[in-house]
């Protein structure tokens, strides 16, 4: 099948590539873009490792075509902190030992972001409910919903 | 623990002082900022210049006999690089050996990882293929055509064991049974394991408790799937990046299943995506050095998620048969088990470590367990935490809950009262030394948790765990750098982030030099001398040994090269708060010197400052833990929900004490997950049902309150720090634990897993037509 045109911003970036009609939006990141940091849990859609947000609308990358992110605007890991300033979730996602392997800490991140942009002031019950689609196999989830706690404390200055 | 222990393994005594840096919580850890910016590299991310990508080719069926396969189509298909099969890899004689906490046998190993004469289960290889793309090799094998005979299957534990269950191996006679069985059978061994006189015990009691449990297999549900690239050189030289929990221990696996040198086969492990157990077995490796060997590229392959279910290791699905007896007063005078386990398509389950640790919390005169290992027409099982622990507690602290009940005392109470201590007799050999267990009951009865009210349909439940710590060959280097650093190369692997920080601090702490200036990197295996696989809870315990160890030596070294500038004996001198200093007054004036002044000096005075470990360590320093759980079941669905969790676990020492709770909260989330939805489920044809996130539940965000934790801390005598392995305890009390509150909510024992809506629904409505029966009869 012949490759097609895609022209797409990626974390604020101009960028334009050739893929393949059938290929994910993840595989365009990982394979295309050589952007490893989202990650492959599932390919189904079930665990949220390869959460992205395109055009303000967090999606699971697996469930996405690439050519669909033509014209519009993709957020991946590889964008969230600015040069050495870690964004406020990564830095308490650190602090609280939110992560242990890691593999899934770059969905969630993107997952707590589009959260917090959406409602910056959540109850613990809207937190647990918004991540469960982001499936964390090492935490048991305790230090990650602290972790969002005090990050959206942070965020909203107090 | 899979190998015997050893005359000559290390053991450092631990010598209580003051800490300055382990037992604090640093502000960073070295994996932490790549983990949250996406740099951190795991082993799908690796890409290697003109890489193929590789596939397998699996079984549709659960057993069958392969009467020929065809590959010619698919290798003539544009882009197709190589294809292997059967045919490429030599077959292995019986030749066991230990590849974590379960022992394998190379015959099965190398039939595992690409079927021969047959295949045993959903999801077993068959081919493999590298292409040059993703989409050709998967067209690819849909050009194999393989040629079958499918025979009758069996997947439950009991039905295998029945007399006329079909023979997975026609060669395999019981194990263990004197004399030797003259007919084949799936029960692959018998093992026992006994202390005192069980007659003379039940005699003794009061009370006897007498039932029966059943379990699924669970999957370990690491979120990472298996992946490994391998570049095969024209020198005969292999490399492998691969997730793994034990880069030697699959270096020797790749070179005995290929047949090559140790020394040409380097495996690079990446950072590990979740391992849990799972990750202590090759599967892709050796296919994918072969593949790059036919296809003269690099190749890469990555599962995807529905093999990863089909064929990588779940743990065993059981059948575990409890008979106790105590007095009326509460003490427990007999114990027995019936322990039967699936070991899937070949021998070889984590029954030897369950066999002999059923019944290790308590002091017991009178014990008799039996297990049988058996085979099965499902995948290989491996070792998933603690492995083979969470089955046996759910009956053992089942039954023990009933006991207490029916002796009227509290379940704390109950299990004080029979409480392992040190000294205390095991039925698995040696007595055990200092331990925590009543320090963690006494700490669940004082905690507010049990102070919380309970409503209706709500429930409270007790249970406790007891796990190794395995020792084994370690070997760490430690390079003290010209500005006075230091740099740890460790040979375990940092499964979860915490013990490369664990290390730092250790190394820190020896060397009287701030946290910060302590680099800990994983070595491949060119990099140090052998390191068994990080199983058994000993990453951080006994990779820590080594780095004791090795620090020691380059504070050796740095004593010598203060030596010789002050020109005294290197005994003259000593390291006292992070500086040589001379030993005493009488060895002259000399100011003490800091590492950065001796690193400075090194060169001229002999040559660069280095430390390195290559020991085995001693098991020891077993972990023992009690849990709170409190329930609310929902008698329309059948819905359990965990209210409120409380863990408490002895540590030995905490090093890193928040990362240990968070370890300690994990463990106990997947708990829950074993106990309320996990399972494999097969259909009549023997084919997985489940193989993906969406059919097999783990536990999400939402199905999960706040987890809360204490550690105790009971030095291990032969640790220099006191350390325990914490990793695996946390995962068995969950099961029973949950079984007990839901009995405590309901009036009713759960003993069949998992205790799925669905199941309790059912175990509700039995209830209410025996009541109704009941009060039937009563009327008439």
């Amino acid at each position: 099948m012949a490759k097609q045109h895609v022209t797409t911003t990626v974390n604020g970036d101009a960028v334009e590539l050739l893929c393949d009609p059938t290929q994910t939006l993840l595989d365009v990141l990982r394979d295309e873009l050589d952007m490893k940091g989202t990650k492959e849990g599932c390919g189904t859609g079930d665990c949220g490792a390869c959460s992205v947000v395109l055009d303000d609308v967090l999606v699971c990358s697996c469930l996405v075509l690439g050519v669909e992110a033509n014209g519009k605007s993709v957020e991946t890991i590889e964008g969230m902190a600015e040069g050495e300033d870690l964004h406020p979730l990564q830095r308490k996602f650190i602090d609280h030992i939110a992560l242990q392997c890691g593999i899934c800490t770059p969905g969630l991140l993107i997952a707590s972001k589009a959260l917090l942009e959406e409602n910056p002031d959540p109850t613990e019950s809207e937190i647990r409910y918004w991540l469960a689609g982001n499936l964390c196999r090492c935490t048991g989830y305790h230090k990650i919903i602290e972790a969002v706690q005090d990050a959206a404390a942070e965020m909203r200055g107090n | 623990m899979g190998k015997a222990p050893s005359p000559f393994a290390t053991k450092i005594p631990y010598e209580k002082k003051d800490l300055k840096i382990v037992g604090s919580n640093p502000t960073s850890r070295g994996d932490a900022v790549d983990k949250v910016t996406g740099r951190a590299r795991y082993a799908s991310d690796i890409t290697l210049p003109g890489q193929l990508i590789g596939r397998v080719l699996r079984s549709p069926h659960a057993r069958a006999n392969i009467l020929s396969i065809d590959i010619s189509a698919a290798e003539a298909l544009p882009g197709v690089k190589a294809v292997v099969t059967r045919d490429d890899f030599p077959d292995m004689a019986v030749e066991h050996a230990a590849s974590g906490e379960l022992m394998v046998n190379f015959r099965d190993v190398t039939r595992n990882m690409m079927a021969r004469e047959n295949v045993l289960y959903d999801g077993h290889p068959v081919a493999a293929v590298a292409a040059t793309s993703d989409a050709i090799a998967r067209a690819a094998l849909k050009l194999i055509k393989v040629d079958y005979e499918v025979l009758p299957h069996v997947i439950d534990v009991r039905d295998a064991m029945k007399p006329d269950a079909p023979i997975l191996h026609e060669d395999q006679f019981t194990k263990g049974v004197e004399p030797k069985p003259t007919k084949p059978s799936n029960i692959a061994a018998r093992l026992e394991s006994k202390l005192g006189d069980i007659e003379k015990g039940f005699a003794e009691a009061d009370i006897i408790i007498e039932r029966e449990f059943n379990t699924k297999p669970v999957h370990q549900g690491y979120i990472e799937p298996q992946a490994s690239v391998a570049n095969y050189t024209e020198g005969g030289l292999a490399e492998v990046w691969t997730g793994t929990q034990g880069h030697f221990v699959f270096r020797a696996q790749i070179a005995k299943l290929l047949e090559m040198d140790l020394s040409k086969v380097k495996v690079i492990p990446t950072e590990l995506g979740g391992g849990f157990g799972g990750k202590n077995n090759v599967y892709l490796e050796p296919l994918a050095v072969m593949l790059s060997k036919k296809g003269k590229r690099p190749v890469k392959m990555v599962m995807d998620r529905d093999e990863v279910f089909r064929a990588t290791g779940p743990t065993s699905g059981t059948n575990v048969k409890v008979k106790m007896g105590c007095t009326k007063a509460g003490r427990i005078t007999a114990a027995q088990a019936e322990l039967n386990y699936q070991s899937g398509a070949y021998a070889g389950s984590s029954l030897p470590l369950a066999t002999i640790t059923v019944f290790t919390r308590y002091d017991l005169e009178n014990v008799s367990v039996v297990g049988h290992d058996v085979t099965t027409n499902r995948p290989k099982v491996a070792a998933y935490r603690a492995p083979g622990a969470p089955m046996v507690a759910f009956g053992v602290e089942t039954v023990v809950d009933e006991m207490a009940r029916e002796c009227g005392i509290d379940p704390i109470d109950f299990r004080l009262l029979n409480a392992a201590k040190e000294g205390t007799q095991t039925h698995f050999g040696p007595k055990l030394g200092p331990i925590g267990y009543i320090q963690t009951l006494e700490r669940a009865k004082a905690h507010a948790h049990m102070k919380e009210k309970l409503g209706p349909n709500q429930g409270r439940g007790i249970a406790t765990g007891f796990w190794f710590t395995l020792g084994a060959e370690t070997s760490a280097t430690v390079n003290v750098g010209e500005d006075g650093t230091a740099t740890l190369i460790f040979g375990t692997v940092d499964v979860t982030g915490g013990s490369r920080s664990a290390f730092a601090m250790i190394v820190a702490e020896e060397l009287g030099i701030p946290f910060e200036k302590v680099r800990t990197m994983s070595g491949d295996t060119s990099a140090l001398g052998f390191n068994f696989m990080t199983a058994g809870s000993r990453g951080t315990a006994a990779g820590s040994m080594a780095a004791v160890t090795a620090t020691r030596k380059a504070i050796a070294r740095m004593c010598e090269i203060a030596a010789r500038k002050w020109e005294v004996e290197p005994d003259q001198v000593v390291w006292e708060d992070g500086m040589a200093r001379p030993a005493g007054a009488n060895v002259g004036d000399f100011a003490p010197m800091s590492v950065v002044e001796l690193a400075k000096e090194a060169a001229w005075f002999g040559g660069t400052i280095a430390g390195h470990a290559e020991i085995n360590v001693a098991q020891g320093g077993p972990g023992f833990g009690t849990h709170i759980v409190d329930v609310e079941v929902d008698r329309r669905t059948g819905a359990v929900k965990i209210l409120r969790y409380t863990l408490i676990q002895d540590a030995g020492k905490a090093v890193y004490p928040e990362f240990i709770e968070g370890q300690f909260q994990g463990g106990a989330v997947q708990g829950i997950g074993t106990a309320l939805n996990e399972e494999y489920i097969y259909n009549d044809k023997g084919v997985l049902e489940n193989a993906g996130f969406l059919d097999y539940r783990i536990p999400v965000a939402s199905d999960v309150p706040f987890i809360n934790t204490e550690i105790v801390e009971v030095p291990n005598p032969d640790h220099p720090y006191g350390v325990r392995g914490i990793g695996e305890v946390p995962i068995i009390p969950p099961l029973p634990a949950i079984a007990n509150a839901i009995h405590d909510a309901i009036g009713i024992r759960m003993r069949d897993h998992p205790m799925s809506p669905p199941k309790v629904l059912k175990a509700l409505k039995d209830r209410m037509i025996e009541d109704a029966a009941a009060q039937g009869t009563a009327a008439e």
